[in-house]
C-alpha cells in the first residue's frame, strides 16, 4: 500500500455545503419547487410504505393562491373550527410579540418566538385528544395555547416568579403540563425525539390508545437521538407521529448542513421505512390534515410517521440572536410559502366566514387579553422585581426524598 | 500592548495557529461564516477558507468523532461545542476514544485535538447554559483540562492546548469572556480593556500547560481555585481582611502540585473554591491532596466552596452561585479555626 493513497483519480477536497444567499444578496428560492395545492395524492392510511415513497420528496398543499382549499385533503375542518384555528395562531403571535418586549423591558432573560410557523404547533394540536402526549421542542408554544394552557401560567414561568409551576427552576419557555399533554422541556436538543418513541411504546405495551407527537427542528435532526427514535419506531412500530420542522435554519446554520446529500429531511424514514410525509408548514389546513392521518395511522396500530413540515423561522433564532448576520433581511419576505395567518385568514374572506373588520376586531380583542393575562402575572412578580420563587425551592424536587447532603447543604445556604 | 477581550484573544489564538500550521482546522455548530454564537471564530472562515473553518451539523458525538478520526490523520483539530451543557452526546467519544487511543494502539495512533467550550453560570443561563463539568473530564485518564481566566493566559493556553501531542479540554469561564466577574452582581463589571490582564501580545506565545499562578501572595491562607472563581476569591479576601495567596490553577490536569504545596505549607490553611457541585468535584481530589501532602502542616481542615448539589436552577442564579459572602464566610472559618 503507498503511504499516498492511489494517485489514479487526482486530489480530493472537501466539500462544504453553502446556503443560496448570504447578507447582501438577493434571496432566491427559484430553485425549490413548490407543487401546487391540491396535487398530491392521498393514499389510505393503512397503505404500505413502500407504496407512497413519493410523499416524502413532495409537498401537500391545501390552500391555494386564491385562498380556496382544494384536493384530496381539503375540507376536514368546519368554518367554526378554522375561525378557532385562526384565534390560535393571533393569539400566539401576540403572546410572542409581548414577551419578545418583555424580554427587552428586563422583565425576563430570554425568549423564543413562533413567528411565521405558528400553523405547525397550532394545528397539529388539533389531531390530538386528551391523554396524548407531546414531546416538544421550545418552538410548539401553539400546542398549549390551542390546547387551552392557561396564558398565565405561561407568563408566570417565563418571568419565573412567584407562580411560576416550575419553581424558578426552568429557562423561560421551557414549559411543562402532564395535563396539556406537554412533556417538561429539556433545551437539549433531539434527546426528547427518542424518549416520545418510548412513550408511545409504553402505551402499546400497556395496551392503551394513547398516542404520542415527537418534536424536533431540521438542525436538531443531525442528532444521534434523532436516528434512535427512527429505528426504534420503526422496529416496534410505536405509535408516535415523528414531527420534522424544518423551518430553514439552525440559528445561522442553514438547513444543508443537516440534511446533506438527502433530498429531503422526510426522506430520512424512508430507509427505515417509516412513512414519511412532507406538508405546507404555512397552511393551517394541510398541516392539520397531514396531522390527523399521521395520528390516525399510530391510532391503528399501523406505525409511525414522519412528518416534515416545511416553513421558514422568520424571526431572530431567540433574543440572544440578530440574523442579519447570516442571512438576506429580506428572505423571509421572499420566502414562497407565505405568512399562515393571512393564509388563513384569506381563506375564510373567500369562504365568506370572515371580514377585515371582523379579523381587526379580533386582532384587538386578543391584544387585550393577552395583555390582561400579562397584568396578572406580573402582579406575582417578574424576573428581578416582585414576587419569586423561594431559594429553599432551589433544593427541594431534586429527588423525592431530600438526601442529608442536600439538607445540610440547604442549612448551610440558611434557607 | 494591545488589550483583548477573552473573546477576541482565543480567536487570537486560532487565528495565530491557524496561520502558523495549515494542519489546523476549526469546526462546531455556527462557527463558519457566523463565527460562533459567542463570536470567537468570526473571521476565521473569511481568512483560511470554508475547509479550515467550517460550521458542523448540530451532532456533538460527531464533532467530536471526526475530530478524532482528522487528529489520527494528522490533522490538528480545534472544535467548540457551544455549550459544555451540550457536550455529553460526545462523552463517549471523548471517554472512550479520545483519551484512550494513544494507550490502547501503543502510540500508534494518536489524538492531539483541542475540544473548546463555554462553561459557568452568572448568566441567567438556566440549567443548559450554566453548568461546569470539568470534574467529568479530569476523573479520565488521558485528557488534559484547562481553564483560562483571563485574555492573556487564555490564549497562551490554548496556544499549548492546540500544539499539545494529546487531547485536550479547554473550559472558557464565559462570564468573564468581557471582563473579570467578582460575582457582585449588582455591581458594573469591568471591561478587559480597562484590566492589565488583558493585555494580550500579538503573535505566537504559550503559557504551557500544567503551571497554576499566584495571582495573589499571602500568608494567612492559601485559595485554590480557577476561572471566574478567581476573582470572587479576590472580592472575598479583601472585603474581610484576609491575606490570602490566591493560586489560580489554569491547568487542572496535569495539576501543579508543587505550587499548591509550597503555598499550603506556608500557610497552614487552605480553601478550595469551584462553580461547580460539591460532591466528587475537583475541589475533592484538591482537598485529598492537600491533606496527603500538606498533613502535618495544616492548622485547619481544608474548606471547600462550590455550587450547591442541584441542577443550576434559573431564578434563584445568585442564591446558587458561591458568590464572595459565602466564599468569605469559608474564609473567616478556616481562618478561626485551630
Ligand atoms: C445538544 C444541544 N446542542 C446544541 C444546542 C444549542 N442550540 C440551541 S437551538 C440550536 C439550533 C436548533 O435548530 P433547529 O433544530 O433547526 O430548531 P429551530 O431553532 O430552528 O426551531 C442550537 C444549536 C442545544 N440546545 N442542545
Ligand atoms: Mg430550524
Amino acid at each position: 500500500m503507498s503511504d499516498n493513497g492511489s494517485v489514479e483519480f487526482g486530489p480530493l477536497s472537501l466539500h462544504v455545503p453553502e446556503p443560496a444567499v448570504r447578507p447582501g444578496g438577493t434571496p432566491d428560492f427559484s430553485n425549490v419547487t413548490f407543487p401546487d395545492a391540491g396535487s398530491v395524492r392521498r393514499p389510505d392510511v393503512d397503505t404500505n410504505p413502500e407504496d407512497m415513497r413519493d410523499l416524502a420528496f413532495s409537498i401537500i398543499r391545501v390552500l391555494n393562491p386564491e385562498g380556496e382549499a382544494v384536493g384530496p385533503w381539503a375540507n376536514l375542518l368546519t368554518d367554526d373550527q378554522l375561525v378557532e384555528g385562526l384565534r390560535h395562531m393571533m393569539t400566539l403571535r401576540t403572546f410572542d410579540a409581548r414577551m419578545q418586549i418583555a424580554q427587552r423591558q428586563g422583565k425576563t432573560s430570554f425568549y423564543m418566538q413562533h413567528l411565521g410557523e405558528e400553523a405547525v404547533s397550532c394545528a397539529f394540536r388539533k389531531a390530538l385528544v386528551q391523554g396524548d402526549m407531546n414531546f416538544p421542542t421550545y418552538r410548539q408554544a401553539g400546542l398549549l395555547i390551542a390546547g387551552g394552557y392557561p396564558m398565565v401560567e405561561m407568563m408566570c414561568q417565563i418571568y419565573s416568579n412567584e407562580r411560576d409551576p416550575l419553581k424558578g427552576r426552568q429557562l423561560p419557555i421551557m414549559y411543562s403540563s402532564k395535563e396539556h399533554g406537554f412533556f417538561s422541556i429539556s433545551g437539549n436538543l433531539a434527546t426528547q425525539y427518542i424518549q416520545g418513541v418510548g412513550w408511545a411504546m409504553a402505551s402499546a405495551i400497556k395496551k392503551d390508545s394513547k398516542i404520542a407527537a415527537a418534536w424536533i427542528g431540521d438542525g436538531s435532526t443531525a442528532e444521534s437521538d434523532f436516528h434512535a427514535a427512527l429505528v426504534f419506531a420503526s422496529t416496534y412500530k410505536a405509535p408516535v407521529v415523528l414531527n420534522i420542522v424544518n423551518n430553514q435554519w439552525a440559528i445561522s446554520t442553514f438547513q444543508g448542513i443537516a440534511r446533506g446529500g438527502s433530498g429531503t429531511f422526510a426522506a430520512r424514514g424512508l430507509g427505515f421505512g417509516i412513512p414519511a410525509l412532507r406538508v405546507d408548514g404555512n397552511d393551517y389546513l394541510a398541516v392539520f390534515a397531514v396531522a390527523q392521518w399521521a395520528t390516525e395511522r399510530a391510532r391503528r396500530n399501523l406505525g409511525p410517521t414522519l412528518v416534515e413540515y416545511v416553513t421558514y423561522r422568520a424571526g431572530a433564532h431567540s433574543t440572544s440572536d440578530d440574523p442579519s448576520a447570516y442571512r438576506p433581511k429580506m428572505e423571509s419576505e421572499a420566502w414562497p410559502l407565505g405568512d399562515p395567518i393571512v393564509r388563513l385568514k384569506n381563506h375564510l374572506i373567500a369562504r365568506g366566514a370572515w371580514s377585515e373588520e371582523r379579523h381587526t376586531q379580533t386582532e384587538a380583542e386578543i391584544l387585550d387579553t393577552v395583555i390582561a393575562a400579562q397584568k396578572e402575572a406580573e402582579s406575582f412578580g417578574t424576573l428581578h422585581a416582585g414576587g419569586k420563587p423561594s431559594a429553599r425551592d432551589m433544593f427541594e424536587g431534586v429527588y423525592e426524598q431530600m438526601p442529608p447532603h442536600l439538607r445540610r447543604q440547604r442549612q448551610q445556604a440558611g434557607v | 500592548m494591545p488589550r483583548k477581550t477573552m473573546i477576541e484573544s482565543i480567536r487570537d489564538a486560532m487565528d495565530t495557529m491557524m496561520e502558523r500550521d495549515e494542519n489546523v482546522v476549526v469546526f462546531g455548530e455556527d462557527v463558519g461564516f457566523f463565527g460562533g454564537v459567542f463570536r470567537c471564530t468570526q473571521g476565521l472562515q473569511a481568512k483560511y477558507g470554508k475547509t479550515r473553518c467550517f460550521d458542523a451539523p448540530i451532532n456533538e458525538a460527531g464533532i467530536v468523532g471526526a475530530a478524532i478520526g482528522m487528529a489520527s490523520y494528522g490533522l490538528k483539530p480545534c472544535v467548540e461545542i457551544q455549550f459544555a451543557d451540550y457536550v455529553y452526546p460526545a462523552y463517549d467519544q471523548i471517554v472512550s476514544e479520545a483519551a484512550r487511543l494513544r494507550y490502547r494502539s501503543n502510540g500508534d495512533f494518536t489524538c492531539p485535538m483541542v475540544v473548546r467550550m463555554p462553561v459557568g453560570g452568572g448568566i441567567f443561563g438556566g440549567q443548559t447554559h450554566s453548568q461546569s463539568p470539568e470534574a467529568l473530564f479530569t476523573h479520565v485518564s488521558g485528557l488534559k483540562v484547562v481553564v483560562p481566566s483571563n485574555p492573556y493566559d487564555a490564549k497562551g493556553l490554548l496556544i499549548a492546548a492546540i500544539e499539545d501531542p494529546d487531547p485536550v479540554i479547554f473550559l472558557e469561564p464565559k462570564r468573564i469572556y468581557n471582563g473579570p466577574f467578582d460575582g457582585h452582581h449588582d455591581r458594573p463589571v469591568t471591561p478587559w480593556s480597562k484590566h492589565d490582564l488583558g493585555e494580550v501580545p500579538d503573535g505566537h506565545y504559550t503559557v504551557p500547560l500544567g503551571k497554576a499562578i499566584k495571582r495573589r501572595e499571602g500568608s494567612q491562607l492559601t485559595i485554590l481555585t480557577y476561572g471566574t472563581m478567581v476573582y470572587v476569591a479576590e472580592a472575598a479576601a479583601a472585603e474581610h481582611n484576609i491575606d490570602a495567596e490566591i493560586i489560580d490553577l489554569r491547568t487542572l490536569l496535569p495539576l501543579d502540585l508543587e505550587t499548591i504545596i509550597e503555598s499550603v505549607s506556608k500557610t497552614g490553611r487552605c480553601v478550595v473554591v469551584h462553580e461547580a457541585t460539591l460532591t466528587s468535584g475537583f475541589g475533592a481530589e484538591l482537598a485529598a491532596l492537600v491533606q496527603e501532602h500538606c498533613f502535618y502542616k495544616l492548622e485547619a481542615p481544608v474548606a471547600r466552596v462550590a455550587g450547591w448539589d442541584t441542577p443550576y436552577p434559573h431564578a434563584q442564579e445568585w442564591d446558587y452561585f458561591p458568590g464572595p459572602s459565602r466564599v468569605g464566610r469559608a474564609l473567616v472559618e478556616t481562618l478561626e479555626g485551630l
